[in-house]
């Protein structure tokens, strides 16, 4: 029974302990949207960078962003993919095709 | 014919496109010649049947017993308990409506009630108000209803416009069979004493005499003294045909019709002729005079007690197997019942035909042969001498008769010999033969005079495939393997598409068949042979 | 077509429970933990009291319906998947009945023309739609077990992959999604379009498509329109398979909406003529060889009955049968 499945594996303590970026406190959007609706939001950010040109995001908050998922997200905080990224995409299995263009830089994975 | 004032364009009035209306009140009307008669009295007394009476199903009062809605559903539980097919049948329907537009008596009456789907939901309709929680706790909007004497009355009508054919089950997704449910439904009937005059009487003839037409022992031999008469007068031989001969071979049994009408007649005539050409050593039997089980169409016990003589029969005669005549229920009885009643059949031996030595290793167990397979057997070893030729008059198509079809898968048999004992042979339809054939709408003991319209109706399918086959090919004969089709298919074809005949596969056979010494000018019918040349093969 | 309505009002009613329950009162507990275990309980407990039930009743005789050629004589060829008579040929029969709905491939519509002509056309488009929707339903549910396990059993991903074939919009589209819908739509619209239809189908008839099509909507919206937290949906749906229930927290409205509709499905299930699912392997025009006369099938409710000897027939008609000189057993 593959229900069971998850129980053998004992994993069914939590979902995956994400690592946070030491310092930051905030991203750009709230952390209850930022867990249903990345997706959404980087999807949009692509849009519009790519067929708008236009580079600043204004957040609900009002504070100001560069859209750019390696020069913002991944530099600025989330520089660990394995231990941001991949944990949780992997725990839903799903498998983003965000990598299939993006360079992951590599200072900021190691 | 009470309705030969109904022609057929008033017939076919009739639309496939129901009304939008709520099925759950009972509606049945007993109009005339849509309905049979009831089942004397004399012949519920002689069956021991529940609750004896003369009753009329027209009438408003049909002097059912007091309690006799416990007596049914006390009954309904019984065979919920007997029966996995009752039981998984009335929960598992989908409703997808698959099986609406295939039955015959749907496609000639347009009565939605005729389709499958909604003849099973008279009865599911019952069984969800008593043995289900949903449907005694919502009622109707589960579609569950109380049993009423107008429900019962309801059953009544369309379960006895049901044919048992089993064409529905064919098509359905989880093979739900309404010959199932018409037969719970007609077991539950017979514990309040509401069956038809055309099932108790011959029932109750064959439990008496061995046969349904309720012929003694010297007027069947009185028969077969005409038989032989007329094929000396036919073929210049003198045949003999043994009757309740001890230590012969093998039994033969026949549906009673066989002997006894026609156009059945000639058939009965083709085994006489096959059987003294290739010298079999066999006999018929006046107690086991009877292939076709009409208890079948009553109830499972009724069937085994009468099915209970053909063993009965080979165990005194010491015969070694039996072999069986051209009918359709006989052998659903035979191919799917028989063993299971009143096997095992120990006392006999594995089938074996003396002729070729070919072992029917499909008939091991119940040791009966279909007379089809046997002499497919024979033609394909040469050991009869044929000459189609004396056929020609007759451009023929064959119509599988439901339950041959659809419970053995008996389809290369009759064609094999067909396409040897005639030159002009053209099927019908694929989507109305083998498998997927039309009940002749007589079926299933609804074959009565007083139910004719109801035929008509049922049997236009049939005739309409048979109307194809005459317009594209000039058919002329329809040949099958079934008493009950020779009875009721002449005077569907007469309404439907005069010009078509009808025969037995054997009668062809009969034809056919150059037998030694013979002199012959005339067929079995007593027409000049097609030709007197030598023959082709 | 009230029958239709009732089914409708039946089903809205049911999304707008848990839409109070958890949206207005605040009851994750009861809708995340509480009504899914009920569910769940029912559901296993009713099935296996049904099959049960079914098992209970004997199958007293052999009548499978049969649609292809016997096995006879040698030298006729006998069709083994339609008229089986081997169990390799009852497997395959059963199999291309389950996975591919051979006998609903048959279905032709008859239709009398004018001048009464009886016209017979194939109607392949119940078979294409009940397929479309039972396969796509398979593939749906398989890929539901990625919220199950954990790792994720292997094969999934590549489902998944398979099914965002075309990486249409992001989170892509699984072309199941859209299958199911089509199929069951289909299968909602016959209903309501062909008065045959319309007759023979009960409320439930139009509540169980209906309420699935309710489950497959709410799903496919909480997936691309009205975003859930899916890594804490996957949590709950891991802690209450280990039955190490955790208490949830904000996982999204939508969810509790495709939760409840899923745990009435289920519960309904085993009352309901879903059991069709299960019940077409014990169906025994189908689950039986065609060698009724080449091994006895037994009957175990047989009991004896009254039958009509020999002894009594010649009793009855001896003088007769003597006087036509045929043989008799007293003289």
């Amino acid at each position: 029974m593959p229900i069971w499945y998850g129980w053998l594996n004992r994993s069914a303590e939590g979902a995956p302990k994400l690592e946070l970026p030491p310092g930051e406190k905030e991203c750009v959007e709230s952390t209850q949207y930022m867990r249903t609706s990345h997706v959404d939001l980087l999807n949009n950010w692509k849009e519009t960078v790519v067929r708008d040109g236009k580079r600043t995001y204004v957040s609900s908050t009002g504070k100001e962003y560069t859209m750019s998922l390696t020069n913002t997200c991944i530099t600025q905080c989330h520089s660990n993919k394995a231990k941001f990224c991949d944990r949780c995409h992997d725990y839903m299995n799903v498998q983003p095709w965000c990598w299939d263009c993006h360079n992951f830089p590599k200072e900021a994975g190691k | 014919m009470a309705d030969d004032k109904l022609k057929p364009e008033e017939i076919l009035n009739v639309s496939y496109e129901p009304a939008d209306r709520d099925w759950l009140t009972p509606t049945a009307v007993f109009r005339k010649g849509t309905y049979s008669y009831s089942a004397p009295l004399k012949h519920q007394k002689y069956l021991d049947l529940p609750n004896q009476r003369e009753w009329n199903p027209a009438d408003a009062d049909w002097k059912l017993p007091e309690n006799w809605k416990e007596i049914i559903l006390e009954g309904m539980g019984r065979l919920l308990k007997r029966h996995r097919s009752f039981k998984l049948y009335l929960d598992i329907c989908v409703r997808c409506g698959a099986c609406a537009d295939k039955c015959h008596y749907f496609l000639g009456s347009g009565d939605p009630k005729n389709m499958p789907v909604l003849r099973a939901e008279l009865l599911r309709s019952v069984y969800r108000r008593y043995f289900t929680v949903a449907g005694k706790i919502f009622g109707r909007l589960a579609g569950a209803r109380d049993l009423t004497e107008d429900v019962l009355k309801e059953w009544f009508y369309y379960f006895f416009q049901c044919s048992e054919c089993r064409r529905c089950s064919i098509y359905c997704p989880y093979g739900i069979d309404t010959c199932e449910i018409t037969m719970m439904a007609r077991e539950l009937l017979n514990l309040v004493g509401c069956n038809i005059q055309w099932v108790v009487e011959p029932a109750s003839n064959c439990f008496r005499t061995g046969n349904h037409l309720g012929i003694p022992p010297h007027a069947f031999k009185q028969t077969f003294e005409f038989a032989l008469d007329e094929l000396k007068d036919l073929t210049g031989i003198s045949i003999d045909a043994p009757i309740n001969r001890k230590g012969a071979e093998i039994l033969f049994v026949a549906p009673s019709a066989d002997y006894f009408a026609s156009p059945h007649w000639h058939t009965f005539l083709g085994y006489l002729m096959l059987f003294h050409e290739i010298g079999l050593d066999y006999t018929w039997s006046t107690y086991a005079s009877e292939g076709g089980n009409f208890g079948l169409f009553h109830s499972s016990e009724l069937a085994k007690r009468l099915n209970n003589k053909i063993y009965a029969e080979a165990r005194r005669l010491g015969v070694k197997w039996i072999l069986g005549g051209e009918c359709g229920h006989m052998w659903r009885t035979i191919h799917q019942y028989m063993d299971t009643f009143n096997g095992p059949a120990d006392f006999l031996e594995e089938p074996v035909s003396p002729i070729t030595g070919t072992k029917f290793d499909n008939a091991r167990s119940t040791k009966m042969v279909h007379i089809t397979e046997f002499t497919a057997d024979l033609i394909k070893h040469d050991k009869l001498k044929l000459d189609p030729a004396r056929n020609d008059r007759w451009k023929v198509t064959f119509h599988d008769s439901c339950n041959p079809a659809r419970a053995i898968g008996l389809f290369a048999e009759p064609r094999y010999i067909l396409q040897n004992v005639c030159n002009h042979f053209f099927d019908m339809p694929e989507n109305t033969i083998k498998e997927k054939t039309f009940c002749c709408g007589s079926g299933a003991g609804l074959g009565a005079d007083e139910n004719m319209e109801m035929r008509l109706r049922g049997g236009f399918p049939r005739a309409h495939a048979v109307k194809y086959v005459k317009e594209k090919h000039g058919v002329n004969m329809v040949s099958c393997l079934c008493a009950i089709d020779k009875a009721s298919l002449p005077p569907l074809f007469e309404y439907w598409v005069p010009g078509v005949e009808v025969c037995g596969v054997h009668e062809l056979v009969g034809n056919a068949l150059v037998m030694k010494g013979e002199t012959r000018t005339a067929d079995l019918r007593g027409e000049p042979l097609a030709q007197a040349e030598e023959p082709t093969a | 077509m009230n029958r239709m309505w009732i089914a409708l009002i039946a089903v809205l009613a049911l999304i707008i429970i848990p839409w109070v329950g958890v949206g207005a009162a605040g009851l994750t507990l009861l809708f995340g933990v509480g009504i899914p275990y009920i569910a769940c309980l029912i559901f296993f407990v009713g099935f296996i009291y049904r099959i049960v039930s079914w098992a209970q009743s004997p199958v007293p005789f052999h009548i499978p319906t049969i649609c292809g050629q016997q096995k006879s004589l040698p030298w006729i060829k006998a069709n083994n998947r339609e008229s089986p008579h081997s169990y390799w040929g009852l497997f395959a029969r059963m199999a291309l009945e389950v996975l591919f709905f051979r006998s609903l491939l048959r279905n032709d519509r008859a239709e009398l023309k004018q001048r009464q002509r009886l016209i017979y056309s194939s109607n392949r488009f119940l078979w294409a739609g009940g397929l479309l929707f039972h396969w796509s339903l398979i593939i749906v549910l398989f890929r539901h077990l990625r919220f199950f396990t954990e790792p994720v059993l292997p094969g999934i991903a590549f489902v998944q992959n398979l099914d965002a074939l075309f990486h249409v919009g992001l989170p892509a589209l699984y072309i199941t999604d859209v299958a199911i819908i089509v199929g069951l739509s289909y299968l909602f619209l016959r209903r309501v379009i062909y008065p045959q239809m319309r007759l023979i189908s009960l409320p439930s008839d139009y509540f169980v498509l209906l309420l699935i099509i309710a489950v497959v909507l709410s799903g496919v919206l909480m997936r691309h329109f009205f975003k859930i937290d899916a890594e804490k949906a996957k949590e709950l749906a891991l802690s209450i398979a280990s039955f190490r229930p955790v208490i949830p927290t904000a996982i999204g409205l939508p969810f509790y909406i495709h939760l409840f509709l899923v745990s009435i499905l289920a519960a309904y299930l085993p009352f309901s003529k879903l059991m069709h699912a299960p019940g077409v392997f014990f169906s025994p025009t189908r689950n039986l060889k065609n060698d009724s006369r080449a091994r006895r099938h037994i009957n175990p409710w047989s009991y004896p009955v009254k039958v009509h000897t020999y002894e009594e027939y010649e009793d009855e008609f001896r003088e007769a049968m003597k006087e036509a000189g045929l043989p008799v057993e007293k003289e």
